[in-house]
């Protein structure tokens, strides 16, 4: 008797941990995606919460300081760790993609202070919903730079 | 040569730990008590040893050796000295050689311990705990060794520990430097913190295994490393909560705790630590859980090493940067290992674990104990779901899916709450039988006035539902806490007829565990006011701002006064500084000065908030950017974040709480239950 009692209750609690798991799941998650991604699978990741990373175009970077408005294109580059590691590592992958026009663009939107590390060939990670205009909404920018601090290993220039 | 020394003490520390590994199995299957002393001798040798060898990196760090690739990673000349000696840890080889050293230290300090009628557990705790420093100094000596220097070969910088054929040293003029957001006196002694709980962990688990390898599986384990799991514990709440602090303070997103894959992989093992403390209780005084608590133990130990692994393996990003490293697979192999040989030893002990009386009351103290871990165990799994779902998902769909901070909220608020209200019950339970007509004479009183409390809320504060939810429980539980603290007062003021706050100090110090236990519980309410302060208040405007304008928020106003930038050549450093004056409800407050640093070397920006603290909120500027000709405009970012300073307060209760809880005591006299049937092996040991 208090041994059902138990097991019942066990169950009940595994019953609501797993729906509280799938619901939220489902409620929140993020699909990772390259631009080539976002562009082949077009209207059907429309409105869905997306991570989306690609390389910033320096020259299509607009801002307006007075209603914080701020646009920028960026080109595919792969989601790939080692992929990236393959081609050179990702300061040379995020250059190619830069500068090759044949890339996959997408426009980016954001509404807020300019990040500082936005500029040419930085690596940015943004999260929001794709709109049907092609624009991409992102409420949130990660930026990363391959800077001297990811050097493993010092250039031998520097020590002429 | 100091990187050759350091490297040879490394070698010679394996050497040491694997002969005290060998002799301690020998000595354990023979029985030999001279092979057993040899091999404690043995493990005693690694913590002077690993201090040398800790001694040179620190040495070269604290030197400027730019010819060693760790000191060139996380070092630079501008760095202050106590900044070059805590980079120590600020990069994988050395934070690894820090957790071995720590580990060396803790075992040193558990082997010299009076063993007496516990011999036998001696030997397998030194295996276990020589296993564990082997797979970490291995980790140093052959894949992340902190002292591998540069070398000149062919016109070419190679990495590698000694001189390659025709090679010749190369000294690079500078180091890259500890990444500025590290910088930070919070991020000091975080990192060494949270290595201090997870490592402390590793010593309750030996004795865990031990106590299964022996046979001898009563709680006999459990007492000895009982303030080994509390001040495990503590380091590692503190950890986490100077990890907070740092957010706070420096990361400038208004917040202290972003779901971050690397903050979970600290909290799980703290959630499993947490349920361990409370279900070792029902062990000791019912001989009930003993399966569970080995499960636990042994979980936590797992974590501990997954934990350390996604903190440093870099298979996760997060704002925790660090490289891509080949010892991740290393790591995932040893900790599968550990965990299935652990778990084999529960299964093959299993018949001996049997419980000695039966739960037979839902509405026990034991059983509510029973929900507790299940609630944290629930937590566990959400957090480990979320953090594993990026390389799940991408390994079974192709597709990788990130949970974010809404996933994390929204599937352990209803366990949190949960959690909250059996912390108002359960101290109110009886051991054995409780019904729901004994309880509810102890609680409506409290809840009664919870109640009232919550609608005067909704009245005056606030009506979401979720915040009157949470101020009810946390209302509920203060009030139920407080009162457990005068009845029993009274009770005592009146037996012993001592006035009441004698009696509240003695009963206090009579049972330190169940009051520290008390006083984490009311800790823990405090910093919940300051969690829902901030999760469900917070709002934030931001505005570009010329000299003299104004921005508004929640009653308090913001003008931009001036702004400055100027560089630190000798700390390479620019500082750009703004000064804003805060008015509420029009009465000028005082100014606020937000700034960024750029640091050069680097090219690296720390935003540092310009923050006033009250009981009621946070006012917390962040100067966004600048116009850099002109200083005319600014742009800034403005938070306020209710009630949150009661985290803070509540953090430092929650100190005094686990330290009280901690504090060794002489009165032998607790565990009236089951003291004459353990009365041949007192815990006088610990």
């Amino acid at each position: 008797m208090q041994r059902t009692k138990f097991f019942l209750g066990g169950a009940l609690i595994l019953a609501a941990v797993v729906y509280l798991l799938v619901s939220s799941t489902q409620a929140s998650a993020e699909y990772f995606m390259t631009v080539d991604e976002v562009k082949a699978k077009g209207d059907s990741v429309v409105g869905k919460s997306l991570r989306l990373s690609g390389a910033v175009l320096g020259d299509t970077i607009q801002y307006d300081s007075e209603t914080l408005e701020l646009t920028f294109d960026i080109a595919h580059v792969s989601g790939d760790n080692a992929d990236i590691e393959a081609q050179g590592g990702l300061a040379e992958v995020l250059y190619q993609a830069v500068n090759d026009p044949t890339r996959e663009r997408i426009t980016i939107h954001y509404v807020g202070a300019k990040p500082d590390l936005l500029r040419s060939e930085a690596q940015a990670i943004l999260t929001g919903k794709l709109s049907e205009d092609g624009v991409f909404y992102a409420d949130e920018i990660l930026l990363k730079c391959p800077t001297k601090y990811e050097e493993a290993v010092p250039e031998q220039a520097a020590a002429k | 040569m100091f990187a050759e020394f350091g490297y040879g003490i490394l070698v010679v520390s394996f050497l040491v730990a694997m002969y005290s590994l060998i002799a301690a199995v020998y000595g354990a299957i023979e029985k030999s008590a001279a092979m057993v002393e040899s091999s404690r001798r043995a493990m005693l040798l690694t913590f002077p040893l690993l201090s040398l060898s800790a001694a040179a990196l620190v040495y070269l760090l604290v030197n400027n050796h730019f010819e060693v690739a760790f000191v060139y990673e996380v070092t630079s000349r501008s760095m202050p000295t106590y900044l070059k000696v805590t980079a120590w840890w600020g990069g994988q080889a050395g934070s690894l050689l820090f957790w071995a050293w720590l580990l060396a230290a803790f075992t040193s300090a558990v082997t010299i311990r009076k063993w007496e009628r516990d011999i036998e557990f001696l030997p397998w705790v030194i295996v276990v705990n020589s296993i564990t420093l082997l797979f970490f100094l291995g980790m140093v000596v052959f894949y992340e060794n902190p002292f591998t220097r540069f070398w000149l070969v062919g016109g070419s910088v190679e990495p590698h520990m000694f001189a390659p054929l025709n090679a010749t040293l190369f000294a690079a003029p500078d180091g890259n430097g500890l990444n500025p957001l590290l910088r930070h006196p919070g991020m000091v002694i975080h990192p060494p913190m949270l290595y201090l709980g997870f490592v402390a962990y590793v010593i309750p688990y030996s004795f865990a295994m031990a106590a299964l390898i022996t046979g001898r599986t009563d709680d006999r384990w459990i007492r000895l490393t009982r303030r080994w799991s509390l001040w495990a514990w503590l380091f590692l709440s503190f950890g986490l909560v100077l990890g907070g602090r740092w957010a706070y303070d420096v990361l400038g997103w208004g917040g202290y705790w972003g779901w971050d894959p690397v903050e979970i992989a600290a909290f799980m093992p703290w959630l499993t630590g947490t349920a361990f403390l409370h279900s070792v209780m029902i062990q000791e005084k019912r001989g009930l859980f003993k399966h569970w608590n080995m499960i636990l133990v042994i979980l936590t130990y797992s974590l501990v090493i997954f934990g350390t692994f996604l903190t440093r393996s870099g298979v996760l990003s997060s704002v925790h940067a660090f490289a891509n490293s080949p010892i991740g697979p290393f790591f995932m192999a040893f900790v599968s290992l550990t965990l299935v040989v652990s778990i084999a030893l529960v299964i093959w002990r299993w018949p001996i674990l049997q419980g000695e009386t039966e739960m037979n009351s839902m509405l026990s103290r034991e059983a509510l104990f029973l929900l507790n871990n299940l609630l944290f165990m629930s937590v566990l799994v959400v957090c480990f779901w979320g953090v594993v779902s990026p390389l799940a998902s991408e390994l079974f769909t192709n597709q990788k899916v990130t949970l974010g901070p809404p996933f994390y909220e929204r599937a352990t608020a209803p366990i949190f709450a949960a959690l909250m209200f059996l912390m108002g019950v359960a101290p109110l339970s009886a051991w054995g039988h409780s019904t729901i007509q004994t309880l509810g004479r102890a609680i409506w009183k409290s809840a009664l006035a919870a109640l009232v409390l919550t609608v005067i809320l909704f009245i005056t504060y606030t009506q979401n539902y979720i915040a009157l939810i949470g101020f009810f429980l946390i209302a509920l539980v203060l009030l139920v806490t407080l009162q457990e603290f005068w009845r029993a007062a009274r009770a005592r003021q009146r037996a012993q007829s001592e006035n009441f706050f004698t009696a509240l100090t003695r009963l206090m110090g009579r049972n330190r565990r169940r009051y520290g236990g008390y006083i984490i519980h009311i800790s823990m309410m405090l910093m919940a006011i300051g969690i829902l302060g901030i999760e469900i208040f917070q709002t934030e405007t931001q505005g570009a701002l010329a000299q003299g304008e104004q921005l508004n928020i929640e009653g308090y106003t913001v003008e931009y006064r001036e702004l400055a930038s100027w560089p630190d050549e000798g700390e390479g450093v620019n500082y750009t500084r703004a000064v804003v004056d805060v008015y509420e409800n029009g009465i000028y407050l005082g100014e606020l000065t937000p700034r960024i640093d750029y640091y050069f070397d680097s090219q690296q920006n720390m935003t540092i908030p310009g923050n006033r603290s009250t009981l009621k909120d946070d006012l917390y500027v962040l100067l966004v950017d600048w116009e850099p000709v002109s200083n005319a405009g600014a742009t800034f970012k403005i938070y306020v974040n209710p009630l949150v300073n009661w985290m803070w307060i509540g953090s430092l209760l929650f100190f005094i709480g686990v330290i009280f809880a901690a504090w060794p005591d002489r009165d032998p006299a607790e565990e009236p239950v089951r003291a004459a049937r353990k009365a041949h092996q007192s815990s006088a040991a610990d």
